[in-house]
């Protein structure tokens, strides 16, 4: 077998190869020819290795130097001087306050994460089913196959306790256990990629990274059901996923991971990929299971759930990307190491995607019950250029702003539900006081409204006239009792929308209203913003003043 | 590809996959450094190490890290290499490209240093 004395991990997630990864790839690969290294040094692409604003990254083995912002221009210097000469260059290495970092443990940014979920990502070859094997790979599927009985399985997963990462958090043991009870001769399964919230990758990025721990996950799950037939519903906005997974696909088929008889058992499955042309409501369970049945995107009423009639009327499991790359690691280690980690009520890890003004933006994973202080100034490096923090907004266009004075929250499904936000699939959008919440609110229901099927009334009229009067209010024509009217119309959506992406939309008014009043009322009564991003034309403030 | 049919199967390829990523793992039986400084290179430090990984890959042992370094200050030395086994670094000088096979065969992987060429050993 082939050796090679160094191997360079490139990222070849969506970020970094934006950011100009593949050129710096190519460049690198030249220089190696150029010096005939191309024997001695393996070129590996893997998926989002996390710390995405400082990318195109590379790691380096043996001595594990990560190298950012990579430009074509230096690889000339990696190759002569690290590759060559074993001198790492300096310049190009992750730095901690001006100076360069030797390896990976020694980052806050990394040494502080908890991996389950993303154990892989960034780390193996996103198109290797070998790589994924020497990890672990597969083990939890044999390990269920052959070990455990389905009603092992479901209980396995019970006891760990793992909920939805999707966002609404409900139990995936007692989800599978519905199914698995139905007496049906079909079933199916479906692993929900249709990613929708703006700003979260978490998915993608898990898709791009680490394609076979979602297969194996959820082969484990149609085990525990008794389904031999599967659906990746991706969105079409997200080809790299899609190709990375049709690869894994492929290698699981070539290998009989999937497919009759698996590992000479019994259990037969195979997954089908669906494409999503990318309507947010698609996200919405039984909305994707009509988009996969060629039927309009639209959700209906529950019961029945999935779980007793979905996809074609037959039992149907659906979980989320993430949910099914946790199953592996709890078959493998088991329930009690999972419970080890998180809360007593919400345990495990979660994946965010960190975005808006903090140091280090990326992919994240942590255990639940991290408070978003750690996650955003001991993870994230805090708020740059001096600027204060005013809120970070979970769970999207469902969710709500977690103000300064609940900053020491733990992040679990409760606590966010408490304060008027939800965990959502992963979206983390860190805000400082140059932000105006009434904006921010008016951009997340404009959203909405775009997103809105239509179906039912008071998502597509209510979520309409709630915009109108955001509209007003950031233009300077709010009126005395908007606000209510706000807080009204919001209750009421809540709870006559027809599914969970309607009776959500209004979380975000309602939060910021909740937290926030006095900025609303700024712009109503004073004809300011607070934050100075709404623009308010003379005429008119000069009329309210008069 | 062949198939995977039985949980042996899937074991025998996971330990030969596990081989191939031993250089990511931090965990090896055994770490070559070669000095790569400029007399290093001059005196044949380059084809040392291509026989090195040539040596290795032929008798298929994998439980190895292949460093680089700086210049010990050994000029009168070059090419230096040293090997770290057992809790102990081994270094030796002038190697030439027959040397260096066979102190993979002897020393690296079967743990027997070959004294008349050693130069200096340490205590890690």
């Amino acid at each position: 077998m082939k050796i090679y004395r160094l191997h360079a991990l490139i990222c070849a997630g969506t970020q970094c190869i934006s950011a100009g990864g593949e050129s710096f790839e190519s460049a690198l690969r030249d220089e190696l020819k150029k010096q005939g290294l191309t024997d001695e040094v393996q070129v590996v692409e893997t998926g989002c290795m996390g710390a995405c604003d400082r990318g195109p990254l590379m790691i380096v083995y043996p001595e594990g130097v990560l190298y950012q912002k990579l430009k074509p221009s230096d690889a000339k210097d990696i190759v002569s001087e690290h590759f060559l000469k074993g001198r790492k260059v300096s310049r190009l290495m992750w730095k901690e306050d001006e100076a360069p970092v030797p390896g990976l443990e020694q980052i806050p940014f990394f040494a502080r994460q908890t991996k389950i979920v993303l154990r892989n990502c960034g780390m193996i070859n996103a198109e290797s089913i070998d790589e994924y094997i020497a990890s672990e790979g597969y083990t939890a599927l044999a390990k269920a196959l052959t070990e455990m009985s389905p009603a092992d399985v479901v209980d396995e997963m019970k006891s760990s306790g793992l909920r939805g990462r999707g966002g609404a958090g409900f139990p995936t043991g007692i989800k599978w256990e519905y199914a698995a009870k139905q007496n049906s001769p079909v079933k199916y399964l479906i692993c929900n990629a249709d990613e929708g919230d703006p700003g979260a990758y978490m998915d993608r990025s898990v898709l791009e990274g680490d394609p076979h721990n979602v297969i194996e996950g959820m082969a484990i799950a149609a085990y525990a059901i008794g389904a031999s037939q599967g659906y990746i519903y991706v969105r079409a906005e997200y080809p790299l996923a899609i190709k990375r997974l049709e690869t894994a696909l492929r290698q699981a088929r070539q290998y009989g991971l999937l497919g009759q008889k698996i590992l000479g058992t019994s259990f037969s499955f195979d997954i089908k990929l669906r494409m999503g042309a990318g309507a947010f409501v698609c996200g919405e369970e039984t909305a994707l299971i009509h988009s996969i049945e060629g039927k309009r995107g639209e959700p209906r009423l529950k019961p029945p759930f999935p779980a007793v009639s979905g996809l074609w009327g037959k039992p149907t499991v659906i979980n989320n990307v993430e949910t099914y790359a946790s199953v592996p690691v709890i078959i493998n280690k088991g329930a009690e190491f999972f419970r080890k980690i998180g809360t007593a009520k919400s345990p495990g890890t979660k994946v965010f995607s960190l975005a808006g003004t903090v140091n280090t933006t990326g992919l994240i994973e942590v255990p639940m019950g991290i408070t978003l202080r750690e996650i955003i100034f001991d993870i994230g490096g805090g708020i740059p250029g001096g600027h204060q923090f005013k809120g970070a907004l979970t769970g999207g266009p469902s969710g709500g702003v977690i103000p300064l004075q609940h900053l020491d929250t733990p992040i679990d499904y409760e606590s966010l539900g408490a304060l008027g936000s939800i965990m959502g699939s992963g979206g983390l959008i860190v805000m400082d006081e140059r932000s105006c919440m009434v904006d921010i609110a008016k951009f997340f229901l404009e959203f909405t409204v775009d997103e809105s099927c239509g179906k039912c009334t008071p998502c597509r009229e209510g979520t309409m006239q709630m915009y109108r009067i955001l509209s007003d209010i950031t233009s300077g024509k709010g009126r005395p009792g908007d606000i209510e009217k706000l807080e009204e119309m919001g209750q009421l959506i809540k709870m006559t929308a027809l599914c969970g992406l309607g009776q959500s939309a209004p979380n975000p008014v309602l939060s910021t209203i909740r937290f926030f009043r006095d900025e609303y009322e700024a712009h109503i009564k004073d004809h300011k913003c607070p934050a100075g991003v709404c623009k308010f034309s003379e005429a008119k403030t000069e009329a309210a003043i008069a | 590809m062949p198939k995977i049919n039985s949980l042996e199967d899937l074991k025998k390829l996971r330990e030969q996959a596990k081989e191939a990523l031993k250089t990511r793992s931090g965990d090896v039986k055994v770490t070559i450094r070669t000095s790569m400084g400029t007399v290093g290179i001059a005196a044949g430090a380059r084809d040392v190490v291509k026989a090195l990984i040539d040596e290795l890959e032929k008798r298929n042992f994998h439980d190895v890290e292949i460093m680089e370094s700086g210049s010990l200050g050994l000029d009168k030395e070059e090419p230096v290499v040293t090997v770290e086994r057992d809790g102990v670094a081994t270094t030796y000088g002038k190697v030439t490209t027959d040397m260096a096979r066979k102190i993979v065969a002897q020393h690296v992987i079967n743990g027997q240093a070959i004294g008349e060429w050693v130069i200096a050993r340490n205590k890690k």
